[in-house]
């Protein structure tokens, strides 16, 4: 049943991921985009990770898609549709995706463990995964979360920087 | 097999509870409208000449809604357009797989919990059901190809936008005192007391984080004094070209969310399904007096308290849609972040410095 | 399961709606309503930049909501450390709002 779940969620997001780059309308695009973006958050949901599956709806559903769909709208749909689908730059493509595929092939051949990763640390007793994420980031990784802020900081004047000349 | 058959009881108990007020609610706003307005209201639908205060207009809309030609605008893109009802709709009753309705219910050896989804993340996934939300008004708006529906569509996103912010800080001081998001157990742990009489309710200890709450909540169920991407007798809203049931959809939608903020303030603010001094066996008085229950009236009592906490809640929100006149959209976004926003992350650190000195 | 059955809600009704109603196209019926005016331009266009900024700034606040929620569930483990170490967060973070409020992009005028 699990591993049932597992492949059709992993189906539907490569399904999605292929639908974005051929569907002709920019709009259908980001909404493939976001049925992708769905199924990874079930895979998280799946593997446990409930608080990181919610923030993926959350964070990038709830809030970067629909900047994205506010961008297409800005552009006039219209004029995007006549571009041509292909890029002339296929045949470059074409090879480098050979070769992606020749790695990608090697590595399940060879199975796991070809690199040499640590061992995952025990999870400390609390009561949820909510909590466990908490204990980690407020505690071990309590710089990069301060440094999250002053990135977000950066953000938020960009922003503005980057709209002033249009609302002067 | 008996598992799949208890999640399908849950299922029809929640999902029949909340269509069936969505319902009443048509025929409540209609009627409460009239008694603000010193008019008789809806009162034509009769069936064999028995009027029964109108209800049979819920009835006779949801006839009409069926029957009415269904209209698709030529600029419409057509996928979209049939899709965004049913995305509003949909998203908007997902958020009601996490209320709890109960905390146990025990049948034969058999330990029910009475909520349809047992998640860690609880409220997480209403704000991630209220986030999808979203898109059900941009895309009508951007979809329908006329230019009332593509304003609405942009109004409301950007209304859902600035008030979802506030609406998240405001509940983290909730959080911050009950140590959870699982909703169950933040219910449970009102169950406490203050001092022996006062139930630790959420009203109790964040008044101002019930207050932003609310008028945060308002401003998601999109309606009047918050009705900007609607406003009804300017711009008609994202949904102008819409026609038949899949107008019915967004207009269910509309009432769905306003049970789904009562719920979420019932729940979080005025203890869900507990009663005060109701314990697991009976109601035990601060004064000492107890009265013993047996398990099933316990459980059902408490259903009847979310129940009723619920109703008020929508009625609260249907007076105050009668009372107010609408926001301009500057002073509507003036509000949401300059105010709300503010007073929230203020509510958040007063909790914690309260609860530090506590401690 | 759930989803399933919330799924199918809104389809049936759909579905019964399209078997009920009459189907009786018009070509004028058909255009988009603009109070009875001739459509000038496509509805798909340029909008206020304001919309845009308010987009971006709700990703950026939401994010900082969202660090929040881990904070606020295991705050009376963290107590006094937890506290200083959101104030930091915090104030990093209300220094650009009052920049944003100063430069006027929360202003709708």
């Amino acid at each position: 049943m699990e591993q049932l779940i597992f492949y059709s969620l992993a189906g539907a997001t490569v399904l999605f991921g292929m639908l974005v780059v051929i569907a002709r309308n920019p709009v259908h695009s980001a909404i493939f985009l976001i049925g992708a973006l769905m199924c990874i958050a079930g895979l998280y949901l799946q593997m446990g990770a409930e608080f990181v599956g919610g923030v993926q709806i959350l964070v990038y559903v709830g809030g970067v898609m629909v900047l994205f769909l506010f961008v297409i709208m800005l552009v006039n749909v219209r004029t995007a549709e006549r571009v041509r689908q292909l890029s002339p730059e296929w045949k470059t493509a074409l090879l480098l995706a050979g070769a992606l595929s020749v790695e990608l092939v090697y590595l399940v051949l060879k199975g796991p463990g070809v690199f040499a990763t640590a061992a995952p640390e025990a999870i400390p007793a609390l009561q949820g995964n909510t909590q466990n994420v908490g204990a980690a980031l407020y505690t071990k990784y309590l710089l990069p979360f301060e440094i999250a802020s002053v990135l977000l900081l950066v953000a938020m004047i960009g922003a503005v920087a980057l709209a002033r000349s249009r609302m002067d | 097999m008996a598992e799949a058959g208890i999640a399908l009881i849950k299922i029809a108990v929640v999902l029949g509870f909340v269509l069936n007020l969505a319902a009443l609610l048509t025929w409540a706003e209609r009627k409460q409208s009239a008694v603000i307005q010193d008019r008789i209201g809806a009162n034509r639908a009769s069936v064999f000449g028995l009027r029964l205060f109108g209800l049979f207009h819920i009835a006779a809309d949801a006839l009409k809604m069926l029957t009415k030609e269904d209209h698709v605008p030529q600029t419409a893109e057509k996928f979209i357009h049939g899709a965004a009802p049913f995305i509003s709709f949909f998203f908007a009753l997902m958020g009601f797989a996490v209320i709890p309705f109960g905390d146990v219910l025990r049948v034969g050896g058999r330990e029910i919990p009475l909520r349809i989804l047992d998640l860690n993340i609880g409220i997480l996934f209403i704000f991630a059901a209220i986030a999808l939300e979203i898109y059900g008004s941009v895309l009508a708006g951007w979809s329908s190809g006329s230019h009332y529906a593509t304003l609405g569509g942009m109004r409301g996103s950007v209304q859902m936008f600035s008030y979802e912010i506030a609406w998240g800080v405001s509940l983290l001081g909730i959080f911050m005192v009950y140590d959870s998001l699982d909703l169950n157990r933040v219910v449970l742990r009102q169950g406490d007391l203050l001092w022996g009489v006062l139930p630790k309710w959420g009203i109790v200890t964040q008044p101002l984080g019930f207050l932003l709450f609310l008028a945060a909540g308002m401003a998601i169920t999109k309606r009047v004094p918050f009705d900007l991407p609607e406003g009804e007798s300017e711009i008609i809203g994202y949904f102008v070209e819409y026609s038949g049931m899949k107008f019915g959809l967004f207009f269910l939608t509309d009432f769905v969310l306003t049970i789904l903020i009562s719920a979420l303030l019932a729940t979080l603010f005025f203890g869900g399904y507990q009663l005060p001094y109701l314990e697991p066996d009976g109601f035990r008085f601060p004064w000492g007096a107890t009265w013993s229950l047996d398990h099933y009236t316990v459980v059902f009592l408490q259903f009847v308290a979310l129940v009723l906490k619920i109703v008020f809640f929508c009625w609260l929100l249907l007076a105050v849609r009668w009372t107010y006149p609408r926001f301009r959209y500057d002073q509507l976004m003036d509000l949401g972040w300059k105010v709300l926003f503010p007073l929230a992350v203020a509510n958040v650190i007063l909790t914690g410095l309260v609860l530090t000195l506590i401690e | 399961m759930f989803i399933f059955v919330a799924l199918l809600l809104p389809v049936v009704a759909l579905l019964a709606g399209r078997l009920l109603r009459p189907q009786m196209g018009h070509d004028t019926k058909l255009r988009p309503y603009e109070c009875g005016v001739e459509p000038e331009t496509d509805a798909r266009e340029r909008y206020s930049v304001r919309y845009y900024i308010i987009a971006i700034l709700f990703v950026i606040f939401d994010v900082e909501t969202i660090f929040l929620f881990p904070w606020a569930v295991i705050y009376d483990k963290l107590a006094l450390f937890g506290f200083i170490e959101m104030l930091v967060f915090l104030g990093i973070l209300i220094f650009g709002y009052i920049y944003v409020w100063k430069k006027g992009a929360l202003e709708w005028v």
